[in-house]
């Protein structure tokens, strides 16, 4: 069942052009996350900056851990560096399969700060938090829900200039998805 | 007839050339887009769903704004209900003084627009910057949105490029890519500057107080997120009573609007939110305003409180014919399209849907995609009859509708002197060059028949009848006036087949004008007697089924002589009876497999290819398009093959071609190139409305494709097999 959801996750985000990684663990999502940030950061002149709002996946991973020859990764200041920054790494909640849909409870503003300013999102999300579909993830927050409910599908899009696809015009423009699959205080799903 | 000032707003729209170039490409691609992205759903169950929640919240309008006000100011929300756009203007135009609010970024909505409140803001001195990228390319070049989707889609790369040099100063290069990371750095300074943010709603969640807000840029994210007052102008049919109400809206939005399975970017925000200001995180001040406008009075009207149903997906823009040809900006008001006319007629004023009323060529399109389940032709024929009430008719107009159509043997007889007037016109064929058809101005760019010598209704005592097999029994057959005065040939034929399947013909004489013209025309109360007429002829005689071989005819006494006297205790069930035995032709024909009697081999190498059109009311209100194929297919020598877009309307109309020949001939003339393209020989059809429209379209051409009514088609194979 798990592997259908994220396969179908994969196929769905992958149609509109998310990228769609998966690990085994927090350990490995580290290494991703360094190799990430040395590919952008050698294909960019000076230094390449990233935020990291360490979600309960990362807790315990320090910036410096992550940190990459051209890549700096800051951990505070979220208001003063979020509108700089090329690269923002969250967590999110639920990924919704049949549409390549993240789910987040983001109503801590530094949640939207990181994933919205920056043109790069590298976004970690337990794949215990695969559901089939939207009205299964509405369900998860019947009853409580929160003050900012986020869904993102693949990175920002605008087709308002003669209908050509262009990607990337206010939001990111490159959504880098990165399911993690032991974690270790349990799935948040 | 339209205004002067309209018809040349019409002209120019179909001068633009954008119009034909990225908004016809668009067209072309969305309708089979949409159908790849439901594929494997159910649509129909889906849009019931839909139709039900937002037609239950519009019964409860305000019971569901109340619960929604106590549940948004439970968690923090301050909750205004505006009667008025102005006073929506004026609770904006405080609040920014009260917190010395300088800027505003803006997220598309509808509602703000429909209120023009960016002006008046403007005027008070704010600066107000929208930052969708099509609302801000039509803010910089002072225009209006002419779709609700997309907003700019009239626009050209070289105008955006225009724009945008002039807006930053510096000379662009026309490439979408570098147009857009310009609108990005640009309004990505206003969205860091703002103090204040306004954004519509998609959907407002009573029994939370949550608000979704859907989009693809990512722009209503920033909105919401870092100025530190947020303002929701949401309309009050946005309200749905439950939380998971939002799923199956959402389900069908994003793929009715752009075909995508979903937006980039939802967005559920319920309450207030922390938001950051100088030096730490406070509590975000949201302020959202229900707005009236005249939403709960449309709840309270019996047949336009469906309107409240919409879901602003545009997708009845999308397949729209008229649309398609003109854009938004004709229909002069915010909304635009069909679901526009009817929008524009509440929330502005019924006299401004007074011309635009008059652009729906009631192809029923819309009706077929709409997600909220909405009879937009049936309500736009509704817009018609009341402004017509309300204005009366034009001395032309009553003479033709209340003198001559009501009185059937002065219209009849009329039509026979006609004939007679156009004779030393007639020229190639049947076809006459300079006549007018029943009283109507002559158009350029089709041929129209001549009116019959003998109509039909005259020749019916001469007409031998040979029923050849064993008699089934009695067929009544309304022909409708076209094929009555113009097309008597066809009704031959039709009579030809049936007696072949032994059937028996009756012709009532005092069958008359189905009441369509009058219909479509907004003449309520001369269609209503016009009913009362047919209803008394064709149940006049005891037969089996009463037989039309016009679909427009046939959905007339299907439906709306029904709809037309139902409160009336003597007449409605005499109009239900018939209803009940009326069948169009083709459907009938296969229902009784009538053709598979005398059929003895229709193994024949088939030489000539034959494609079908299919027209609007056949199709879309009668559901028949599978019949008169699958007896084309058993016709010894026809191979069937499909032109693209074989459903889409082929610009007749009824007097549309003549109220709009500048519409009905390009909608027409790509008809006729889907025609040229199958390559066939022979169009077949049921309709002789779309019969007179392609001939006259191909006549005029000089092409030499026939077209023919499904049954000719039939005749002529029986008559082949009868003399072998
Ligand atoms: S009328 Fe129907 S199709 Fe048109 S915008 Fe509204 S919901 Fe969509
Ligand atoms: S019925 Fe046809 S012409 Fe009229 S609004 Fe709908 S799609 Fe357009």
């Amino acid at each position: 069942m798990r592997e259908e959801l994220f396969s179908l996750f994969k196929e769905r985000a992958e149609m509109v052009s998310a990228e769609v990684h998966r690990v085994k663990d927090v350990q490995r999502a580290v290494e991703f996350i360094r190799k990430a940030l040395s590919e952008i950061a050698s294909a960019q002149p000076g230094e390449t900056e990233a935020l990291l709002l360490r979600g309960s996946l990362l807790e315990g991973v320090n910036p410096a851990e992550l940190e990459q020859p051209g890549a700096k990764v800051y951990d505070d200041n979220f208001d003063r560096l979020a509108p700089g920054v090329m690269i923002g790494i969250s967590q999110l909640d639920l990924a919704i399969a049949d549409t390549g849909t993240l789910c987040q409870d983001a109503t801590d503003v530094k949640k939207r700060l990181v994933s919205t300013l920056p043109s790069v999102h590298i976004a970690l999300v337990p794949t215990g938090g695969l559901v089939a579909n939207l009205a299964e993830a509405l369900e998860k927050f019947q009853g409580q829900v929160p003050g900012y409910l986020a869904f993102i599908t693949g990175p920002s899009r605008t087709a308002d200039i003669e209908r050509v696809l262009t990607i990337g015009v206010h939001g990111p423009e490159r959504l880098i998805v990165l399911f993690i699959d032991e974690v270790g205080g349990g799935s948040l799903a | 007839m339209p205004d002067a000032k309209f018809k040349e707003s019409i002209k120019q729209a179909l001068a633009n050339p954008q119009l034909g170039g990225a908004l016809g490409r668009f067209f072309e691609a969305y309708a089979p887009s949409r159908a790849r992205v439901y594929e494997g759903m159910d649509f129909e169950a889906l849009r019931t769903t839909i139709a039900a929640i937002k037609s239950q919240a519009a019964e409860h309008m305000e019971e569901m704004a109340s619960r929604f006000t106590k549940e948004a100011e439970k968690r923090g929300a301050k909750v205004f209900l505006a009667k008025s756009g102005d006073e929506v203007k004026a609770y904006i135009a405080k609040l920014a003084q009260d917190k010395g609010v300088k800027r505003i970024v803006k997220s598309k909505s509808m509602a703000s627009e429909e209120i023009h409140l960016n002006s008046y803001l403007e005027k008070q001195g704010l600066s107000v910057k929208e930052t969708d990228l099509g609302e801000w390319i039509i803010q910089l070049a002072g225009q209006r949105p002419s779709h609700m989707v997309m907003p700019a889609i009239h626009m050209s790369k070289e105008e955006v490029t225009e724009l945008f040099s002039k807006e930053v100063n510096e000379r662009l290069e026309v490439d979408i890519p570098r147009l857009v990371k310009v609108a990005r750095n640009e309004l990505r300074k206003a969205f860091l500057e703002a103090e204040l943010g306004i954004t519509g709603a998609n959907m407002a969640v009573a029994e939370t107080g949550t608000l979704v807000l859907v989009t693809n840029e990512g722009n209503a994210r920033l909105v919401t997120t870092l100025p530190p007052i947020h303002v929701a102008i949401v309309g009050l049919e946005k309200l749905v009573p439950k939380f998971a109400d939002i799923a199956p809206v959402l389900q069908a939005l994003p793929r009715s609007a752009t075909a995508q399975q979903l937006t980039s970017y939802v967005t559920m925000i319920t309450g207030t939110v922390p938001t950051l200001v100088e030096g730490g995180v406070q509590a975000k001040e949201l302020h959202i305003i229900l707005l009236d406008n005249r939403r709960t009075e449309m709840r309270a009207d019996p047949v336009f409180k469906q309107a409240l149903q919409c879901i602003r997906c545009a997708s009845c823009l999308n397949v729209c014919p008229v649309y398609r040809l003109v854009g938004g900006h004709v229909f002069g008001h915010v909304y635009a399209g069909g679901i526009g006319t009817i929008l524009t007629a509440w929330f502005n004023e019924m006299h401004n849907s007074k011309d635009i009323q008059g652009l729906c060529i009631q192809c029923g399109r819309c009706k077929e995609v709409c997600p909220g389940k909405i009879d937009i032709p049936e309500l736009i024929v509704e817009l018609r009859r009341q402004i017509t009430e309300k204005a009366g008719l034009s001395l032309t107009q009553k003479l033709i509708f209340e003198n001559m159509l009501t009185n059937r043997k002065l219209f009849h007889n009329m039509l026979r002197a006609a004939s007679l007037a156009q004779k030393p016109f007639t020229g190639r064929g049947s076809m006459i060059r300079h006549l007018p058809l029943f009283f109507s101005k002559y158009s350029e760019f089709r041929s129209l028949p001549a009116i019959a010598e003998v109509p039909l209704r005259d020749r019916m005592d001469k007409l031998e009848q040979t029923v050849r097999v064993v008699p089934q029994g009695k067929a009544v057959f309304y022909s409708g006036c076209l094929i009555d005065f113009a097309y008597p040939e066809l009704g031959e034929d039709v009579i030809k087949v049936l007696n072949q399947g032994g059937y028996e013909v009756v012709f009532p004489q005092g069958q008359t004008c189905c009441g369509a013209p009058a219909k479509y025309n907004g003449v309520h109360d001369v269609a209503v007697k016009l009913a009362k007429q047919n209803v008394e002829a064709l149940s006049s005689v005891n037969a089996e089924v009463v037989i039309s071989a016009c679909p427009t005819c046939t959905v007339a006494i299907k439906h709306d002589f029904v709809k037309a006297l139902q409160d009336d205790p003597e007449w409605g069930p005499k109009a239900s009876a018939l209803a009940d035995k009326v069948r169009d032709f083709s459907h009938f024909i296969l229902e009784k497999g009538l053709t598979n009697r005398t059929n003895q081999s229709n193994q024949a190498f088939p030489t000539t290819k034959v494609t079908y059109h299919d027209s609007c009311h056949l199709k879309r209100t009668l559901g028949i398009s599978r019949e008169p194929r699958t007896l084309l297919k058993t016709v010894p020598g026809l191979e069937l093959v499909e032109m693209s877009e074989s459903d889409m309307c082929c610009g007749m109309g009824g007097s549309y071609s003549l109220k709009f020949p500048e519409l009905s001939a390009p909608i027409l003339e790509r008809k006729l190139k889907h025609i040229r393209e199958s390559e066939a020989q022979v169009v077949a059809m049921d309709c002789p409305g779309c019969l007179m429209q392609i001939s006259g379209g191909l006549d005029k051409q000089g092409r030499r494709v026939e077209v023919k009514h499904t049954a000719q088609i039939l005749a002529e194979m029986l008559a082949k097999q009868n003399t072998n």
